[in-house]
């Protein structure tokens, strides 16, 4: 294995010309991160023997779930084949894959000069990574494409060559073959970005402009903000000031990533590295934002910045009232490195007390969902996720509803419902079933092209509200797993949204509230109401289901009463076991949900926002 | 629960866990404190049947012969002797407690399977180590097809006062889903057997919601039960538990699974009939002709009183102290040869428990539950209990809780909401 190489360059005394900032554009599941973990081992920043898989992961999720949710930035040396006396130094910048995180990639982008364009070779490119290799065309970045997995016999390199040449606009030759697995050709990929990855320029004298593309919150040293320097130099222990919000704070650590934390004096021109100041909430350290210097400070930011919007909102409920502190804590934590995460108290007749929390997307709902209940232990419901409506009185009072049970009620003019463009490469056998799934999901083509002879990508305008429920699955299912999809908001539409109420012995059970569109309305409507019949067990009286449209009730059934509740007979040796009985129906009891007077499973609110109803449809999402 | 052959005993299949019982089967000192004001019963288990029946899920054995460990052998014919055994480790365990006994009653599995003088020396044990009441309630379980004037004669000679015969049903298609063996009939002609030799109470058992009966054969049967003029019936509803071979067949679709409103519409049809014909309700499931007809004995369960209950598997209580024998008669008979208490495990009732007990137990009876064991809460629910017409209006101003007739269909949730 090949040692670091000698002379290696400082940070802060880093001639840029010898700097290559790029980062890796790929699907889950086309081995960026093993690729990163190869390129780790080659340039000896990391030991043979301290190397684990997918070295640069941190959390657990991204681990198990093979894709990255926060990126990192690693600092990498590396002598070129070419010209062996000069190490230079790669700073490779680890984007997040997902649709989600789309402003996330764009600072990632933002901070670099080049992209290597990684695609499965057995697999051809991937609607998200096109939307992210589109991003990297905005940006101006050079393109490396590269195939991966040229190791498996599944590999149609030619085929794929040819798809990439098309789309990046070089000549198939120019298309790296590489495998991350075994290690082949992953020094020419190195060479590569040396030779055509463009140095970064930069004003060495101006004040300094440094571009914060992460923020991490670490337990023990606050948060961590990466950056990448544009102008100037940072230099340890000065004042740096965040240009969006004015804050000052003390510079208590400047350094580069190796991959480990190591402490520097200064970044310079072109530079990527981290800084810490002590603070502890990642709001105050955003993506997008300029860091100056305190004293002589830059007086213009860096464009491109902005605060991150919720576009998915769900109410997350613990399981167990009590357990509502617990919860309250939980997100406070996950907010600390998660600017994106907004939530507020709510409190619903059926579920309790808990939260309206906003999202980027299905994906981040998920991964949150699963942190809350993976590190800390709780037990959730989360109600079907929804979007942002806006609606507008005929008074011309306007509202804008993150929750179906506040949509108004009275005299409405227009409501205005989020809409994204959607991207869907797939196969083309299946362009029928997918033209007739976005048709019924009220979508609107926008155009089509062929990547390639069996290829094709699929451009739609369609609802948001429609991606969020359950689409994604739908999608994998009529295409046997091989359409891929990407998103991005677009702006809003006005439709003709309804919302249905779901109603329990005349009662409205509020975490049963949906907006849809009114066509679907009935739909929804007859098939709720039979699945609560199913879930609700008999009560003392009789309890009518009912969905409704304001006052118009569009489905019914009925749950009889229950007329025999009692054992036959009660004994001597039957009393300890009678009693026991009753102290675990009593606890069964405390998992019930009051609606009005009705009791209520908790299994029955879970099944019913949950699996086949949108929410968790996220799941294994690619 | 489920209703099983024999039926009055109190003999689930499975025991509760508890705390182990002290080879001597000693009573912590509390249970025996103001012993003098409870009556105090006897419950003796017969383990054995001719015959397992389809729907039982109960503590009882066809094989004549089961052996213990140490080779100890428990056979029906030394079966008396083992139980006998178990009723002089009473007289030592309660010590000085000097009350007769007021109520014997020998359930199963089938006590008729044993020789009628065995019953007899059975009940002398306890007639000898305890001394009976001079109006103490003796009953015996019996099989219509097991017994004959003869042996009716011998237990009446001996003792017994009352006899309780498992008819469970009229139709013979009815009997035949419950493996029952006994020719329709030949129950109500018992029931004029034991009047003539002598009995004071009869007893009759129904079965309701067998897989297939109809309300006509449920009315029929009912009819043919008083027509023989017990002064006495039980009916229950048919439960159908897991592990019996009747869970077997309506799993694998060979016969149907009674609904619980059939169950519902069963019972109402069983009040109604037998109210009619002069049976009043005293227990959700029993009727009798008259207070005096009452069983004595199942009333000492429901009223928290003291039983020993001997023989394989059989609960006791005393002083709220709560026990039960070891359920295999094999380590039932060794547990005694070698001079040890049968005893496999006891609770101690808390405060609490027993009057949660109360309330789950003497709710099922006419006189009800008195308010004042209620605490606010559980109030409240029988305020909401009244109005939702599941107790009765008179008693209830009167400070007790009593269920009205559709509220004895939903005696378990409304012991949920008073138990608050």
């Amino acid at each position: 294995m090949p040692a670091t190489p000698n002379n290696v360059p400082e940070p802060s005394r880093t001639d840029p010309a010898l700097i290559r900032n790029f980062c890796i554009i790929a699907h889950i599941d086309h081995g960026k991160s093993t690729l990163a973990d190869r390129m780790l081992q080659l340039t000896g920043v990391v030991e043979q023997r301290q190397m684990r898989a997918q070295y640069l992961d941190r959390m657990d999720i991204e681990r198990e779930r093979g894709i990255t949710i926060k990126s990192q930035a690693v600092r990498l040396p590396w002598a070129p084949t070419h010209d062996k006396n000069n190490t230079h130094i790669l700073n490779m910048i680890d984007t997040p894959g997902h649709v989600d995180f789309t402003y996330e990639v764009s600072r990632s982008l933002a901070a670099c000069e080049g992209t290597i364009l990684l695609v499965d070779a057995a697999q051809g490119i991937e609607a998200q990574t096109l939307a992210n290799l589109y991003l990297a065309m905005e940006n101006d970045l050079t393109i490396i494409p590269v195939l991966n997995k040229i190791d498996l016999p599944a590999a149609q390199p030619e085929k794929f060559a040819e798809e990439l040449a098309n789309l990046v606009g070089c000549d198939p030759d120019d298309v790296l073959r590489v495998s991350a697995k075994t290690g082949v050709g992953v020094d020419a990929l190195l060479d590569r970005a040396v030779r055509d990855i463009p140095a970064p320029v930069g004003v060495k004298d101006a004040p300094a402009r440094a571009m914060i593309f992460d923020s991490v919150y670490d337990s023990y040293r606050g948060v961590v903000t990466y950056v990448r320097v544009i102008d100037g130099q940072l230099n340890k222990r000065e004042r740096i000031r965040m240009m969006s919000t004015g804050a000052t704070h003390e510079l208590l650590e400047i350094g580069t990533n190796s991959p480990e934390m190591l402490a520097a004096d200064g970044l310079g021109v072109g530079e990527v590295g981290y800084l810490i100041t002590g603070v502890k909430d990642v709001r105050q350290s955003k993506v997008g934002d300029t860091v100056t210097s305190q004293a002589k400070g830059a007086t213009e930011a860096l464009g491109g910045y902005k605060d991150p919007k919720p576009m998915v909102f769900s109410g997350l409920y613990p399981l167990d009232g009590s357990d509502y502190p617990e919860l309250r804590e939980a997100l406070d934590k996950l907010q600390l490195n998660d600017a994106a995460l907004v939530y507020e108290p709510e409190t619903s007749a059926a579920l309790g007390f808990g939260f309206r929390v906003g999202f980027l997307g299905l994906l981040h709902l998920d991964v949150i969902r699963e942190r809350l209940e993976r590190e800390f232990g709780l037990d959730l419901i989360a109600t079907a996720p929804n979007v942002v409506y806006r609606v507008v009185m005929e008074d011309r009072t306007e509202h804008v509803v993150t929750n179906p049970s506040e949509f108004p009620e009275g005299k409405i003019s227009e409501v205005y419902e989020p809409v994204v463009r959607a991207t869907i490469l797939a196969p083309t056998e299946f362009i029928g079933s997918i033209m007739e799934l976005c048709q019924t999901r009220r979508g609107t083509l926008l155009g089509m092209d062929y990547l390639s002879e069996d290829r094709v990508e699929i451009r739609y305008t369609l609802p948001l509200a429609e991606i969020v429920f359950d689409f994604f699955d739908q999608l994998k299912s009529k295409t046997r797993g091989y359409a891929s999809l990407d998103y991005e908001p677009t702006g809003e539409q006005t439709s003709s949204l309804v919302k249905v109420d779901i109603l329990l012995h005349g009662d409205k059970v509020d975490a049963f509230s949906a907006i849809t569109h009114k066509d679907a309305a009935y739909a929804y409507g007859v098939r709720l109401v039979a699945k609560l019949r199913e879930l609700i067990p008999r009560q003392a009286f009789e309890v009518p289901i009912q969905a409704a449209i304001g006052s118009r009730v569009i489905a019914r059934e009925t749950i009889r009463a229950i007329r025999k509740d009692v054992l036959a007979k009660c004994y001597g040796g039957d009393i300890s076991r009678k009693r026991k009985l009753l102290e675990k129906q009593k606890e069964g009891k405390k998992r019930m949900k009051m609606v009005g007077s009705v009791e209520v499973p908790q299994e029955a609110f879970i099944a019913v926002l949950s699996s086949d109803d949108g929410a968790g449809s996220a799941k294994g999402k690619k | 629960m489920p209703y099983r052959c024999g039926t009055m005993g109190d003999m689930p299949s499975a025991l509760p866990d508890g705390e182990p019982v002290p080879d001597d089967g000693a009573l912590p000192a509390q249970a025996l404190t103001g012993a003098a004001d409870r009556p105090l019963g006897f419950y003796l288990h017969v383990p054995y049947c001719a015959t397992r029946c389809g729907y039982c899920d109960f503590n009882t054995y066809t094989a004549t012969e089961l052996r213990g460990t140490g080779g100890v052998l428990a056979s029906r014919d030394n079966y008396a002797d083992t139980l006998i055994d178990e009723v002089r480790l009473a007289r030592k365990v309660l010590g000085d407690d000097p009350r007769e006994v007021r109520t014997v009653f020998v359930g199963g599995g089938t006590p008729t399977l044993l020789a009628a003088d065995d019953l007899v020396r059975m009940l002398g044990a306890i007639r000898d180590e305890f001394g009976l009441a001079a109006d103490a309630e003796v009953t015996t379980e019996a099989n219509p097809e097991s017994v004959d004037p003869s042996y009716l004669a011998t237990l009446r000679a001996g003792g017994y006062n009352r006899i309780s015969f498992g008819m469970q049903s009229a139709r013979q298609h009815v009997l035949r889903v419950l493996d029952r063996t006994h020719t329709p009939g030949r129950p109500e002609a018992c029931v004029a057997e034991a009047r003539a030799a002598g009995f004071e109470h009869v007893n009759l058992d129904l079965i309701y919601g067998t897989p297939g009966e109809s309300d006509d054969d449920w009315r029929a049967s009912l009819e043919a039960a008083l027509g023989a003029g017990p002064d006495h019936v039980s009916a229950y509803a048919l439960i159908v538990e897991e592990g019996t071979q009747l869970a077997r067949r309506i799993r694998r679709g060979e016969i149907p699974m009674t609904d619980d409103d059939v169950h519902a519409d069963r019972y109402l049809i069983a009040d109604e009939v037998m109210t009619a014909a002069g049976y009043d309700w005293y227990e959700v499931s029993n009727w009798a002709t008259s207070p005096s007809a009452r069983c004595l004995h199942n009333e000492l369960y429901w009223r928290g009183a003291d039983w020993w209950g001997a023989g394989p598997g059989a609960h006791s209580h005393v002083g709220g102290v709560r026990w039960w024998n070891v359920k295999h008669p094999g380590a039932y008979a060794a547990a005694l040869a070698g001079g040890r208490s049968p005893g496999a495990g006891r609770e101690l009732l808390s405060e609490e428990d027993r009057r949660v007990e109360r309330i789950l137990l003497e709710l099922r009876l006419r006189e009800g539950v008195p308010l004042d064991l209620l605490r606010p809460e559980g109030l409240r629910a029988s305020r909401r209990a009244r109005s939702d017409g599941l107790l009765e209006q008179e008693p209830y101003d009167a400070g007790r809780a009593v269920l009205t007739l559709r509220g004895r269909l939903l005696a378990d949730a409304v012991v949920r909401d008073l138990v608050d």
